[in-house]
């Protein structure tokens, strides 16, 4: 307990934390309209596709530079994106084959760049290797406060464009009709999601950040069928597992976050499937119950 | 005076074509059916002139001005399946969208808005139905949401995808009042319908197309038997029945 208490007083925590929540509620956010959008996937695609775009800046530079690898990462998950609808414009492929094939191609680079790093250019050093699962203690004030900063606009941006975003996604050719720019729309919907991405992946790590995309929306919508507070709910879910997670994994040395967030996530993702007030698994029977009763 | 202009209008899907040098003008006030077998191009030939899907030639003229200009005259209601009707909002959310083109960016619709958009609920009958989630709407109610926020949109013009599938009595009651309410006011109204036995009821004018229009005039001159064979070639079933219809009409 003692420990806890001093590790929430040091200010280095209280950095680290504020990062996590913003960072948590930014994804479950902008995750609401992409859930909604049925994208979940392109998002887990784009993340895996960001760690040979951090490999690729580290061997060019052969620094270790924030700005440097979160630039890599947006070029590679923005490729990747682009590849997935291109290959679902011009051939016979469906999106969900198309993902996956990117997907891998990607994240095996990067696996294979990471490993040429790590045998030639000291990666250990380097810490990309934190970048698969995320390591909140690794990172500097630096990092954290790119963090803090990105996820801010992201919220920003995503208030601002909300009534915009809602149309073009519930119903795009209506929209169109209005004379609403649905494809721009899309692109700066799609540009938020990059960036949450991009900022969130040394927290969370490559592999597992899209699940702080996907699950916290779902999880929200067993709560509420208005789409304002189910993104709000969302929002706060995602922060929750955010500072849990960080708090676990800076504690408990050496545990990566990534994963801890996850399971954080999913914990309460679970307890929204059972107990949501509308749709909750368990309160549909007593609901079902009662009405038979009377 | 013609409030819509509609000159050879081509549209290809994947090399196929699927609509083919399209041409007709609508007189102000009117009621068009646009009618014709299946894959002829119905919804394919709104979407081309609302600018939802490529065109690969062709002109749209609204009021003698180009389509551009004008876009804030035209009001659409796309088919009821186009939508995911699980998406989390209510009737009146929905119906609030009708004003998102006059709102314009970044604003949130204010209680002028939401006022508006109620009585745009009351006017097609579901007022009660507000704060309900559209997933607990049924079909004809969904309908009704759908116009309402077309009313919403106060549009000159407007362009209905199939408003009458699969939709119960009183929603049928409903988009036919508001047909004739718009035709009152001067309001121009281009249908997408599939129910030939219907037609003569409810459209003044009849497009009658596949691919190409066959005809396009006031119905009772359009509406014909040769015509209708013309526009369905081989589709005979449907026919017998329609001729029978006619010759005692």
């Amino acid at each position: 307990m003692n420990s806890l208490i001093e590790f929430l007083s040091n200010p280095n925590t209280q950095w680290v934390l504020t990062g996590s929540i913003l960072l948590g509620f930014a994804s479950g956010l902008i995750g609401s309209f992409v859930l909604l959008k049925k994208q979940s996937l392109i998002g887990d695609a784009m993340a895996h596709a960001t760690l040979p775009g951090v490999c690729i800046a580290y061997i060019i530079s052969g620094v270790k530079s924030t700005p440097l690898f979160l630039t890599g990462a947006a070029l590679t998950g923005l490729l990747a994106t682009y590849f997935i609808q291109a290959i679902v414009k011009h051939s016979r492929i469906k999106t969900d084959a198309s993902i996956g094939v990117v997907l891998s191609v990607f994240f095996g680079i990067g696996i294979v760049l990471l490993t040429y790093i790590t045998k030639n250019m000291g990666g250990n050093q380097s810490g990309l290797d934190d970048f698969i699962f995320g390591q909140a203690a690794s990172m500097v004030r630096g990092d954290i406060q790119t963090i803090a900063v990105g996820s801010f606009l992201i919220i920003l941006f995503t208030s601002l464009f909300f009534k915009e975003f809602k149309i073009a996604v519930f119903d795009p050719n209506y929209a169109k009709g209005l004379g609403i720019p649905v494809g721009l729309i899309n692109s700066i919907l799609m540009a938020l999601v990059i960036g949450v991405v991009v900022v969130g992946i040394q927290m969370v790590g490559v592999v597992l950040i899209a699940a702080l995309l996907i699950t916290p929306p779902l999880a929200a919508r067993y709560w509420t069928d208005r789409l304002g507070l189910m993104s709000f709910i969302s929002g706060i879910i995602g922060a929750l597992s955010g500072v849990v997670g960080t708090t676990v994994s800076t504690i408990g040395e050496g545990l990566p976050t990534g994963p801890l967030i996850v399971l954080v996530t999913s914990a309460l993702f679970l307890l929204s499937l059972l107990f949501g007030k509308s749709k909750g698994l368990i309160t549909r029977f007593f609901i079902s119950k009662g009405v038979r009763h009377t | 005076m013609n409030a819509l202009e509609i000159k050879n209008i081509s549209v290809t899907y994947d090399k196929q074509p699927a609509l083919e040098d399209v041409t007709f003008s609508v007189p102000e006030g009117s009621l068009t059916g646009i009618i014709g077998p299946n894959g002829a191009g119905k919804s394919t030939l709104i979407k081309s002139i609302l600018r939802l899907i490529p065109k690969l030639s062709g002109d749209v003229k609204v009021y003698g001005k180009p389509y551009k200009e004008q876009r804030k005259m035209i009001g659409y209601v796309p088919q009821r399946s186009e939508v995911d009707w699980d998406f989390p909002t209510n009737a009146l959310d929905v119906v609030l969208m009708g004003r998102y083109g006059h709102i314009g960016w970044l604003k949130r619709p204010g209680k002028k808005e939401k006022q508006f958009a109620m009585e745009c609920l009351e006017k097609v009958g579901m007022q009660d139905y507000a704060k309900r989630q559209i997933s607990q709407l049924s079909g004809g109610q969904q309908q009704r949401v759908f116009l309402a926020r077309a009313l919403a949109q106060d549009a000159q013009i407007y362009f209905m995808d199939e408003p009458f599938a699969g939709v119960d009595a009183a929603t049928e009651k409903a988009i036919m009042n508001l047909l004739q309410e718009w035709k009152k006011q001067g309001k121009t109204v281009l249908v997408v319908h599939h129910d030939l036995q219907t037609v003569r009821d409810y459209f003044d004018h009849c497009l009658l197309l596949n691919k190409t229009p066959v005809k396009f005039g006031p119905t009772d001159k359009v509406f014909t038997y040769d015509n209708l064979q013309e526009t369905y070639g081989g589709a005979l079933s449907i026919l017998t029945q329609e001729s029978t219809l006619l010759q005692e009409g």
